[in-house]
C-alpha cells in the first residue's frame, strides 16, 4: 500500500507541469524607528506582486513568489536577510537602503544577483560599464541634487547668480551625497551654498535654523530621513521661512513629513521619482482583485500614499524587468543572470505605462549596458495642506548631465581601481 | 553692541530653552533612580508610550485594531469620537498609572533584592517590549498631537527687541513651545518638591531612598511606595512626551530622546531634582553657544557629541554630578 501511495505520488509530480516561483525578496522595515516609512514601500511593493499573480497569474505565466525579510533599516539584518535569501533564487534585490546597498554591492556582484537602489545607494552605480550588477533608475541622489536647482533656476527665470542656497542635511554618508554636486553647480551658476549638517537622528534642529534666520537664504535644500524631515518642516514653518522655497529630496517628501507640522507645512516642495495620489486605473485592479479580496499587504490602509506608489512603482520595474528578460531568453523562469539582462535593456514609455494602468506614473526612460540609471528624469511635487495632498508641479525634467556624467565617471573609475575592475565594453 | 552680541544672547536663551526640554525627559530617570537606584532604561521608551496612549485615547483610535482586523477581518479603526485634551490627559494618567502598577507586580517585585545591574537589564526588556506593544497597541505611524500648545517664534518677542541690534537683527526668535515647556516644567518641579517634602508620601518615598531596610522597619510598604513612584514618573513621561510630541510628531523617534537626558544627567547627578533642571539648562545652553561659536569652524554637527564632553569634563571633576549625593563606600 505504502509503496503504491509512493508511486502515485511520483506520477501525479511527474505529470505536473514545473511552475517555478519567481523570487522577488522584499528587504522590508515594518519595526524600528523608520517603520512609519517602511510600511507603505513595503505594502506598495507586496500589494504589485499580489495583483500580478491574482489577476494574470504572475509575470509571463509564472507565479512571483514574494519573500519580504526585516532588516529594521538595520544594516548588519540587511545582509542578514540577503544571505538567508539569496539561495532562494532570488532575481533582484531592493535594499531600500544606502548602508545596505553598499555593503551589498560587493556581495550581489560576486554572486550574480541585480540590486536595484532606486533612488539611493551608491550614485556611480550609474555607470554599468564598473557596476554591472547594480542598477539605480530612474534617477538618483546627484540626479535629485540638479532637480532641486533646475526648479530653482525656473523659478527665478534661469539666473540664480548671488541668491542664497541652504543645504540642511543628515550629518551621514546619506545626507552628503548631494554636497559634491551641489558645489560644482555652485560653481556654474553662481549661488552662494551654505552647508548646515544635523546629527542623527535630528530631534533637535534649533541651532540650523538660527542660523538659517540670521542668514536668510532664499532657498532651503533637505537631504533628510525620518525624524529629521518632521522637525525640520516645522522649524522651519516656526521661524515663518516662506516654504515654497524648501525643497526636499525624495525621502523628505511623505505624507508622515509634512502632516505633524499641519498648515505650516503648506507649500513646502519635493522631489519626486514618481506620480502621487490614487487615481490611476490600476487602483482598480489592486481594490477588485488585492483588497477586497483581503489579500492587501499590511493593514491596507496605506494605498494611493507616497511611500506606497514608489513600492508599487518599484515592483512595477521589476516586473516589467522580469517580463523584458522572458522574452529575452524566451523562457518563463528566468535566472538572477538573466533578469539582470531584462533589467539592462529595460524601457519604460508613456504607452507602456498607459498599458500597465499607469499613466504617467513616473519618467520614460531606457536603461542600457553603460548606463544603468538612465536619464535621471525627476519632478517637483508640492504639499497642500488644507487638502492634506501632493499633488505634482512640474513635468519630469532632466539634470544637468554635464556635470553628473563627470562626477560618476570620476567616482566610478575610482571604484574600479580600489577594487580592480576592467570596465566592461559597452559598444 | 552689534547684531553678533544679540544673537549670542538669542543663541544663549535658545539654549535654556532646549535644556528645559531635556530636564523633562531626564526628571523621569531621576525620580526612579533615585528612590529604587534602578536607571531606568525605559524612561524615553515610557514617554512614546504615554504620548501614543495620549493621542490614540484623545482621537478615538481603537487599541489593537491591526491585530483584531487580522484575526477577525473586521474593518476597526476609530471609535468615531473625539475627547477633549484635559480628559485625554487625565486618561492617560490613568493608564500609566496601571502601567506602573503592572510594572511593580510583574518586573520589579520578583526582582526585590537583586542587585541593581539586574533591575537595569530588566528596564532594557522593559523598554523592547514597550517599543513593540506601543507599536501594536497605537500603529507606527506619524500621529499629530495638537493638546493647544502654540507653536512658532513668539511674535510679541521678535517685534519688541528688533530694534536692539540693528538692520541686521530680526529680533530674539524664542519658540512659544519653549516658553509653554518652561512653565509646564517649572510647575512640575515646584509640584514634585512639595510632594516630596510637604506630603506624607512623599517622606515615605525619601525615606525608602535614604535606606530600604530602614524605611521597610518602620511600616513603609516599598510595593506602594514603587508604584507610586513609577506613577510620577509616568506622568513625567507623559508632560515630556506631549512636549516633544507636539514638536516632531508623535513617533517611534520619541522613545530617542532619552539621548539628550543621559548628558544632563551625568552633568546634573542621577538623584538630584533641581540636578536635572540645572544640567539640562547647561548642556542645552552649553551645546548651542558652541555650536554657533566654533561649530562652523569644524563643519558642524557638534551638539550630539559636545553635550557629551561637557558632561564628561564636570565628571572628571565631580563624578557624583554637580547636585548628586557623594557615596563613600568603606571597606
Amino acid at each position: 500500500m505504502k509503496k503504491l501511495l509512493t508511486m502515485a505520488t511520483v506520477a501525479v509530480l511527474g505529470a505536473s507541469p514545473v511552475l517555478a516561483d519567481l523570487v522577488f525578496p522584499s528587504l522590508s522595515y515594518r519595526t524600528g524607528p523608520y517603520a512609519a516609512n517602511g510600511i507603505p514601500f513595503a505594502d506598495g511593493y507586496a500589494d504589485y506582486f499580489t495583483l500580478l499573480n491574482e489577476r494574470d497569474g504572475g509575470i509571463g505565466g509564472q507565479p512571483v513568489r514574494l519573500i519580504e525579510c526585516e532588516t529594521g533599516y538595520n544594516t548588519e539584518k540587511g545582509v542578514e536577510c540577503y544571505e538567508s535569501t539569496k539561495g532562494e533564487g532570488s532575481l533582484v534585490y531592493q535594499p531600500l537602503s544606502t548602508g545596505i546597498t553598499y555593503q551589498l554591492i560587493p556581495k550581489a556582484s560576486a554572486d550574480g544577483i541585480p540590486v536595484h537602489s532606486m533612488g539611493y545607494g551608491r550614485t556611480s552605480a550609474a555607470n554599468g560599464k564598473v557596476f554591472e550588477w547594480i542598477f539605480n533608475y530612474p534617477a538618483n541622489y546627484w540626479n535629485g541634487a540638479s532637480h532641486a536647482i533646475n526648479h530653482i533656476l525656473d523659478v527665478n527665470g534661469g539666473d540664480v547668480s548671488g541668491k542664497k542656497v541652504a543645504l540642511v542635511y543628515h550629518n551621514s554618508a546619506y545626507g552628503k551625497e548631494p554636497i559634491r554636486t551641489l558645489e560644482e553647480l555652485s560653481a556654474k551658476h553662481g549661488y552662494d551654498l551654505t552647508l548646515l549638517p544635523v546629527d542623527h537622528p535630528g530631534q533637535e534642529q534649533k541651532s540650523q535654523w538660527l542660523q538659517i534666520r540670521r542668514e536668510k537664504p532664499d532657498y532651503v535644500i533637505m537631504w533628510g530621513w525620518g525624524v529629521m524631515n518632521q522637525v525640520a518642516i516645522q522649524e522651519a514653518a516656526n521661524i515663518r521661512f516662506p516654504m515654497e522655497n524648501f525643497i526636499g529630496i525624495w525621502w523628505s517628501a511623505s505624507e508622515n513629513d509634512v502632516l505633524p507640522a499641519g498648515d505650516g507645512a503648506d507649500g513646502y516642495k519635493a522631489l519626486a521619482m514618481n506620480n502621487t495620489g490614487s487615481s490611476f486605473p490600476i487602483y482598480e485592479d489592486l481594490n477588485k482583485y488585492v483588497v477586497d479580496a483581503g489579500k492587501a499587504a499590511g493593514a491596507g490602509d496605506q494605498l494611493g500614499t507616497v511611500l506606497y506608489n514608489r513600492g508599487l512603482y518599484a515592483a512595477m520595474l521589476a516586473a516589467e524587468a522580469a517580463k523584458k528578460a522572458q522574452e529575452i531568453h524566451g523562457v518563463g523562469d528566468i535566472t538572477p543572470a538573466q533578469m539582470r539582462d531584462g533589467m539592462e535593456a529595460l524601457e519604460i514609455t508613456a504607452a507602456s505605462m498607459e498599458a500597465l494602468g499607469l499613466p504617467d506614473f513616473g519618467p520614460e526612460f531606457a536603461v542600457s549596458c553603460a548606463n544603468h540609471g538612465g536619464p535621471g528624469l525627476g519632478a517637483v511635487q508640492q504639499w497642500d495642506a488644507s487638502a492634506e495632498k501632493w499633488e505634482l508641479i512640474s513635468e519630469f525634467g532632466p539634470s544637468d548631465a554635464d556635470v553628473i556624467n563627470k562626477l560618476i565617471e570620476e567616482d566610478s573609475a575610482a571604484y574600479a581601481a580600489e577594487n580592480n575592475i576592467t570596465p566592461r565594453d559597452c559598444n | 553692541m552689534g547684531p553678533q552680541f544679540f544673537y549670542t544672547i538669542e543663541v544663549i536663551l535658545n539654549g535654556l530653552m532646549a535644556g528645559v526640554m531635556y530636564a523633562l525627559v531626564a526628571l523621569g530617570f531621576v525620580l526612579i533612580f533615585k528612590s529604587s537606584g534602578i536607571f531606568n532604561y525605559a524612561q524615553g521608551v515610557m514617554a512614546l508610550f504615554a504620548a501614543q496612549t495620549l493621542v490614540g485615547i484623545q482621537t478615538g483610535l481603537v487599541p489593537f485594531s491591526h491585530l483584531i482586523n487580522a484575526v477577525f477581518g473586521t474593518d476597526l479603526h476609530h471609535f468615531g469620537w473625539e475627547i477633549p485634551s484635559v480628559l485625554a490627559i487625565l486618561a492617560t494618567t490613568l493608564v500609566m498609572i496601571g502601567f506602573a502598577w503592572l510594572v511593580v507586580r510583574l518586573v520589579l517585585k520578583p526582582l526585590a533584592g537583586q542587585e541593581p545591574i539586574i533591575l537595569f537589564m530588566a528596564t532594557i526588556g522593559l523598554a523592547y517590549f514597550m517599543e513593540g506593544f506601543g507599536d501594536l497597541m497605537w500603529g507606527s505611524d506619524i500621529k499629530k498631537l495638537d493638546v493647544g500648545l502654540p507653536q512658532g517664534g513668539n511674535i510679541g518677542i521678535e517685534e519688541s527687541t528688533s530694534f536692539l541690534g540693528g538692520e541686521e537683527f530680526y529680533g530674539f526668535y524664542i519658540d512659544n513651545l519653549d516658553i509653554w515647556a518652561a512653565v509646564i516644567a517649572t510647575l512640575l518641579v515646584v509640584a514634585l518638591v512639595v510632594f516630596s517634602q510637604y506630603t506624607k508620601v512623599g517622606r515615605a518615598l525619601r525615606a525608602v531612598a535614604d535606606d530600604h531596610q530602614a524605611a521597610l522597619s518602620v511600616g513603609i510598604n516599598l510595593e506602594t511606595i514603587w508604584v507610586i513612584i513609577w506613577s510620577v514618573a509616568g506622568f513625567v513621561a507623559l508632560v515630556a512626551g506631549i512636549m516633544w510630541g507636539a514638536k516632531l510628531g508623535v513617533q517611534f523617534s520619541l522613545s530617542l530622546i532619552a539621548l539628550k537626558a543621559l548628558p544632563v544627567l551625568m552633568l546634573g547627578g542621577f538623584t538630584s531634582i533641581p540636578g536635572a533642571i540645572v544640567g539640562g539648562l547647561i548642556i542645552g545652553v552649553g551645546e548651542k553657544l558652541f555650536e554657533f561659536s566654533i561649530g562652523p569652524l569644524i563643519g558642524g554637527a557638534t551638539e550630539n557629541w559636545f553635550a557629551y564632553v561637557l558632561a564628561l569634563v564636570f565628571l572628571v571633576f565631580r563624578p557624583q554630578g554637580l547636585f548628586g549625593e557623594k557615596i563613600i563606600e568603606r571597606v
